[in-house]
């Protein structure tokens, strides 16, 4: 896929003149940016791109993006993007979702995709909430959550979906919050730039239904101690004051604070995103808070080949060495002349 | 058997080249029947008896009646197979109702088949598989080769492992090496009686068993055996031949099967289309083959994308179409009803595509080997909203290439989805198909839309319309400055966007039917075979075709004001069925369902209605149609 590469593209060559109908404060409007900012700075031009959707808030997004879209049905975009890619392996394809969309209606689809490896970046809008269907837990909602369906509290054990898609043999996995646009900016152009299917969970805050799912990440004064920011070969250091790190006991992650009980720098876990043995990435997709702090970045980007290519390769390789004859394929082997 | 005028005696060549000494009578037509356990090699013996006489110049039908379950056990009525086979010097359009000869391998054969035989049939059992166990799984309380139940037939019995068993000695074989050959035996035998070419199945056999030299030997050694068993048992006194057919056009044949006849006519439609076929679909039966054949041709571009269900299926081809492939989604029943919200999709988005639906028995898993014609509600109005949809249905084996072609002609100049019905009989059954010249087949102009450079406005109309079809542009996909959104919710007409304006959607509706409406000025005017006016007229959809025509031929020979129409397209229908319809005392429409195009014409068209229904998941024979015809005459 080689398409021309222009570095005068703006986000607002990527702005269509719909208007966004999400509710005002949406985490959806800063992921939207994050994204039209990304694909600018990438330089492919909008109509080498196709935005594809699901149902729900976050599966608007085709409706903003002045790219080639399908707005589709619920929890099947994964399946739709992959016909337009397998169709179209020029194209570059993206396609959002959200926590309900791609977990339940389409949970079947997401994981297929994963394991297929097409060659497509999936942003999956988590919000812990139903929101277009104004406010159900969704499959990524917490124990005990109280939600319309749910008012003695959810008894549905939730979902890690990046575990999930680690279980699911993902090849690129990443993180971001909404409100973080450095770590949103640095997650979007490695996925955008990978060659296979680029799954990316983003924290997502829904202030109508589930205001405040993601302020004990996201808030600015608590960020740099509860979250970590994953750097592929860097030792993993956290906090507000980088005094904390991650290290590895067998295959059990612990905090340490640097400094103490002898321990520095050098005994943190090395993050490698290039690992192609899963394991780790799986341990760090099942670090949380209170626990652990919460990884963002990029856990994993391990290449293979991808669907897409596999499939054409098969059919250039068939192409190369048989012709393509039509009088001969309806002859068939075994034709005979009635005169 | 029907007898031909002209009963000759002759001698005729040998499967070793000698000359026979038995004398040999001419029929016109004859309907065969194997029936055996599922590992008894039917499918495969049924089908080289067809490709030899269909050689030989008769025409031919056939039916593959396979078992409920792949793997029952040996010996059990779940696991018999069978194959029936109609060979004609006529130009036929059936499998045939009943059996002349019926060759069953073991009693639980002959007691799910025997109901197939006629009166006075030729039953050729082996023997040796009557035994006190396999009686008794075949619920048979006595030997009816011994108890005299089969006095109405001719019954001739043979060893047939015995008489394998003889003629594989001196070779290292397994007792289980050694039954696996006894197929070839009947199929030497059958072919003897009939006069059939043996070099066509010894070099089959010598293909197949190329690299295995000792089973190429056995194989051989025991198809001649079966020939000579004829040729040389007293239990055999007379041939049989029937002449190669004189009334078929003349022209290039195969014989082909419904599956494959629709697998070439898509990768024809898109090579006559100058496009990529894209199919996405999920295994089930009986539609599989059709996956299985196009995965073959990827010499012709074809993508094949075995998706993880019937929804990622469809989804993916209306990627695929809104990526300008022509996209298609093959399944049966159960499949159509999970497709049925993308169905929708399709609809709203107004994009090409072909959905095809092998029909089994339903509902739910139903019967999953067995015909039926039982979807046609459901690909009609099985949808959420106002869905129309494009629906035709093929007829039979011959007629599924130029279904095929049809249905995609009409979803890339109509943008629209087309439903293309088959069902189990016309998916497994085959018949000799009149090869069509490459060359002369249509063209078909995808028309894309791949240039903003023309746009009135410099803006592209996603939803604007061709005033003929009705038909939106198609876009090609990556067209710089023809980037636009589709989706399912409602549009504003032309411009494409988000519409929740009570009168668009009113004039949207309206216009999503009168596209499916529009396709009636591409469908030929009603052909009516008879009478243009009469007594009765029948009217068929899907595979009834063939026993209907037959039967509606019978009556009009003996004088009776019959017609009958055929319907391809049942949405839309054709302009003038419904006068057509008026100028019949009677309307008789027999279906394999409850009644569902009955219901479709009477809610469309003011007048009575007859109908003739029965659901056991097997073709309607000539027979059980004409007595319904019958019934509907003034004496
Ligand atoms: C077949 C079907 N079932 C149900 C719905 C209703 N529905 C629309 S969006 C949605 C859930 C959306 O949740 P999520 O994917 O988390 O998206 P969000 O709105 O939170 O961004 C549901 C249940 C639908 N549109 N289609
Ligand atoms: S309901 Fe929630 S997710 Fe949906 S637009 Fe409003 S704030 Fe955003
Ligand atoms: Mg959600």
């Amino acid at each position: 896929m080689s398409h021309n590469i222009r570095v005068d593209l703006k986000p607002k060559d990527f702005q269509t003149d719909q208007e966004v109908r999400w509710c005002p404060g949406c985490g959806d409007y800063a992921i939207l940016a994050a994204v039209q900012r990304a694909l600018a700075k990438q330089g492919v031009e909008p109509h080498n791109i196709a935005t594809i959707a699901g149902i729900g808030c976050s599966s608007r997004f085709p409706y903003y993006m002045a790219t080639y879209g399908i707005h589709g049905i619920h929890g099947r975009a994964p399946a739709i993007a992959t016909g337009v890619k397998l169709a179209r392996p020029d194209m570059q394809v993206w396609v959002a979702t959200g926590d309900g969309d791609s977990l339940s209606i389409g949970g079947n689809h997401f994981i297929h995709l994963l394991r297929r490896n097409v060659d497509l970046k999936i942003l999956m809008f988590n919000n812990r909430i139903y929101g277009l269907t104004k406010g159900q837990f969704s499959p990524t909602s917490e124990l005990g959550k109280k939600t319309k369906s749910t008012p003695f509290g959810s008894v549905d054990h939730p979902f890690n979906p990046l575990s999930l898609a680690v279980g699911a043999e993902a090849s690129f996995v990443g993180r971001f919050i909404d409100v973080d646009a450095r770590t949103a900016a640095e997650v979007l152009a490695a996925a955008a730039a990978f060659k296979g299917t680029a799954f990316v969970e983003i924290f997502q805050n829904c202030n109508i239904f589930n205001d405040g799912a993601w302020d004990h990440l996201s808030q600015k004064e608590h960020r740099s101690d509860r979250t970590i920011a994953l750097e592929h070969g860097k030792p993993m250091i956290f906090g507000a004051n980088r005094d904390k790190g991650i290290r590895l006991h067998g295959l059990r992650p612990e905090v340490f604070t640097l400094g103490e009980n002898g321990l520095g720098e050098a005994d943190a876990w090395i993050h490698d995103a290039h690992d192609s043995d899963p394991t780790r990435a799986f341990l760090l997709a099942r670090m949380t808070w209170p626990e652990f702090p919460v990884p963002v970045g990029i856990l994993r980007s391990v290449e293979r080949t991808s669907y897409d290519e596999a499939l054409c390769g098969q059919v250039e390789q068939v192409r190369s060495t048989k012709k393509a004859d039509l009088q001969g394929l309806l002859n068939g082997r075994s034709a005979w002349v009635v005169a | 058997m029907q007898s031909s005028p002209a009963a000759s005696a002759s001698a005729s060549s040998s499967a070793s080249g000698g000359a026979s000494s038995k004398p040999t009578e001419v029929l016109e037509s004859v309907v065969i029947r194997f029936a055996g356990d599922s590992g008894d090699g039917i499918q495969l013996t049924g089908g080289q008896f067809t490709a030899a006489s269909a050689a030989a110049g008769n025409d031919t039908a056939t039916f593959p009646d396979y078992p409920a379950e792949i793997r029952a056990p040996a010996g059990t009525l779940a696991g018999v197979s069978g194959f029936q086979l109609h060979f004609s010097s006529r130009d036929i359009l059936t499998p045939g109702d009943r059996a002349d000869v019926l060759v069953v391998m073991n009693p639980a054969a002959l007691a799910s088949n025997k109901k197939w035989l006629k009166g006075n049939g030729v039953l050729i059992a082996n023997s040796d598989a009557f035994t006190v166990k396999n009686l008794a799984m075949a619920g048979y309380a006595s030997n009816p080769l011994e108890d005299g139940s089969l006095a109405d037939y001719q019954v001739f019995e043979l060893d047939l492992s015995r008489l394998t068993g003889d003629a594989l000695l001196g070779l290292e074989m397994t007792a289980k090496e050694v039954e696996r050959c006894k197929n070839y035996f009947a199929l030497g035998l059958v072919f003897w009686l009939f006069e059939r070419d043996a070099s066509m199945v010894e070099d089959e056999i010598k293909q197949k068993f190329g690299a295995k030299p000792m089973l190429l030997d056995a194989n051989l050694r025991v198809f001649r055996a079966g020939w000579d068993y004829g040729e040389n048992t007293e239990l055999f006194q007379v041939r049989y031949r029937v002449p190669a057919a004189e009334d078929i056009a003349p022209g290039t044949y195969r014989s082909i099967s419904g599956n494959e006849a629709v697998a070439l006519g898509l990768i024809a439609a898109a090579h006559q289309a100058g496009l990529s076929l894209f199919l996405g679909s999920y295994p089930i039966t009986p539609a599989t083959d059709i996956l299985h054949e196009l995965a073959k041709h990827k010499e012709f571009g074809v993508k094949t994308f075995q998706a993880e269900d019937e929804i990622a299926a469809i989804c993916a081809a209306i990627g695929a179409s809104f990526a300008n492939q022509l996209a298609v989604t093959t399944t049966s029943g159960p499949g159509i009803a999970l497709k049925s919200e993308a169905m929708g999709l399709a609809v709203m988005t107004e994009l090409p595509l072909v959905i095809i639906d092998v029909q089994r028995g339903g509902p739910s898993t139903g019967l999953p080997t067995k015909t039926e014609q039982s979807d046609l509600m459901q690909v009609l109005y099985g949808r959420n909203g106002e869905s129309p949809l494009a629906v035709l249905a093929i007829r039979s084996p011959a007629d599924a290439f130029d279904c095929a072609f049809e249905a995609c002609r009409v979803a890339i100049k109509y943008r629209v989805p087309v439903v293309l019905l088959s069902d189990g009989a016309i998916a497994n059954g085959a018949e000799p198909w009149k090869i069509p010249d490459a060359s002369t087949l249509p063209t078909i102009d995808p028309n894309f839309l791949n240039s903003a450079e023309q746009l009135p406005g410099g803006k592209l109309l996603p939803y604007d319309r061709d005033p003929q079809t009705l038909a939106r542009p198609w876009v090609y996909l990556g067209t710089k400055g023809l980037e636009h959104r589709i989706g399912g919710l409602e549009k504003w007409d032309k411009t494409g966007h988000i519409s929740y304006d009570p009168q668009n959607h009113h004039h949207m509706t309206k216009v999503r039917q009168a596209k499916v409406e529009a396709i009636a000025q591409d469908i030929p005017a009603v052909e009516v075979v008879g009478p243009s006016s009469g007594d009765l007229l029948v009217v068929t959809w899907g595979s009834p075709w063939g026993s209907v025509r037959t039967a509606v031929k019978e009556l009009q020979g003996a004088g009776k004001s019959v017609a009958h129409v055929h319907l391809r397209w049942i949405n839309p229908m054709p302009r003038d069925l419904g006068e057509v319809l008026q100028r019949f005392g009677r309307v008789l429409v027999p279906e394999i369902n409850n009644g569902q195009l009955v219901q479709v014409l009477s809610a469309r068209y003011p007048r009575r209605f007859d109908r003739y229904n029965r659901i056991a998941g097997q073709p309607l024979t000539v027979a059980e149609v004409k007595q319904a015809m019958v019934e509907l005459l003034p004496d």
